[in-house]
């Protein structure tokens, strides 16, 4: 992002589409405080019914791994198959697991 | 409608209730659409751009039932694109040109702090589309004063150019406001059938919000002095002919023209 001392701070925004789904992330936007930040994100990313709650995060206040950390935190991961519960009998009448 | 002895005063008076609605939504949509793409923020030309368009839905409803009411066939674009200025009733607040931000919302403020309170009772009018209209405009212009409002906090209780240029703003804009109450025959007719509210009431809800805004914001509320008046009878500022020259230039100069 821009260092331009002029740039109001960045938030990132997350929008809930309907009552009992998680809050998704949408985009980011620029405002001088958090109650302008939810009108904002309310005027450009709820324009066409797509949400009805709205959270708004400073974007410095969110930790982020970094991309270089990928192998060593990811790549584990990738042989460890009996992670995934595929190696149960399923149940005899069992239709949903 | 009305029917009774006398129902054409009623109807008239109608048309042009609705033709004042109409067109301070109209004009006002107009100016805040001059700043699309000129914002001071991304975000912020986004939001008046929105707001813009709400007001135009607004007066689409009135031009539409002015229209209807009037029964000689006039659409709300022929209304829109096709009346001269001295046709045009807005109050002289809204065909202002744009100045700063602050002149913006400003005028938005105290545009809004009138036209909540208005729309509010306007929902209990004995004509039912007028009430439908105000039933769909009050949330819109909830949102619209509380983000006003809080732009005039920001800007008065900010840094001292912010509040220099708001307090400027509102002592330039002040003397429009008297407008916003003036009563004529046409309230009173409608008044009178239960049609629309007094305006007593919104003057006093018009006078809490600006000096509970205004007092939060360190803004003084300039001295009621001289105000003007006559858009409401057609009498209007320089301003407006150039801005309907703009905006009525494609159906003057193609008669007809469609999208």
């Amino acid at each position: 992002m821009s260092e331009n001392p002029n740039n109001w701070p960045l938030w990132e925004i997350f929008i809930q589409s309907k009552r009992g789904l998680d809050h998704k992330h949408v985009g980011s936007l620029h405002a001088t405080d958090a109650q302008m930040a939810i009108e904002n994100a309310r005027d450009v990313y709820t324009r066409r019914q797509e949400g009805q709650s709205i959270w708004v995060v400073p974007a410095g206040a969110i930790s982020a791994s970094q991309p270089d950390d990928a192998a060593m935190l990811f790549d584990p991961a990738d042989d460890k198959t009996y992670r995934h519960p595929t190696f149960y009998q399923m149940p005899e009448g069992a239709k949903f697991i | 409608m009305i029917i009774g002895p006398n129902a054409m005063t009623d109807k008239e008076a109608l048309f042009t209730y609705c033709l004042r609605r109409g067109d301070d939504n109209l004009i006002l949509s107009h100016r805040l659409g001059e700043w699309c793409g000129h914002g001071p923020q991304l975000e912020e030309d986004i939001a008046l751009a929105n707001r813009a368009l709400d007001l135009i839905g607004q007066a689409r409803n009135y031009l539409q039932y002015a229209g209807t009411v009037e029964g000689k066939g006039r659409t709300e674009d022929d209304l829109a694109y096709l009346r001269d200025e001295r046709h045009f009733v807005n109050v002289k607040l809204v065909e202002l040109p744009n100045a700063d931000y602050a002149h913006t919302m400003a005028r938005n403020f105290l545009f809004d702090a009138w036209h909540l309170p208005l729309q509010q009772a306007l929902t209990k009018s004995a004509d039912a589309q007028l009430a439908a209209i105000a039933a769909k405009a009050v949330k819109e212009i909830s949102y619209q004063l509380k983000t006003s409002g809080e732009w005039m906090i920001r800007f008065g209780d900010g840094t001292e150019e912010s509040h220099r240029r708001a307090q400027t703003a509102l002592d330039d804009l002040w003397t429009y406001t008297g407008e916003l109450f003036v009563t004529d025959e046409v309230d009173a007719v409608l008044v009178k059938a239960g049609i629309v509210p007094e305006m007593a009431p919104i003057k006093a809800a018009f006078d809490a919000t600006v000096g509970r805004v205004l007092a939060e914001a360190t803004l003084k509320r300039p001295a009621d002095g001289f105000m003007m008046s006559g858009g409401r009878q057609g009498k209007h500022s320089e301003h407006l002919g150039f801005m309907l020259a703009e905006m009525q230039y494609l159906q003057r100069a193609y008669p007809g023209a469609k999208w």
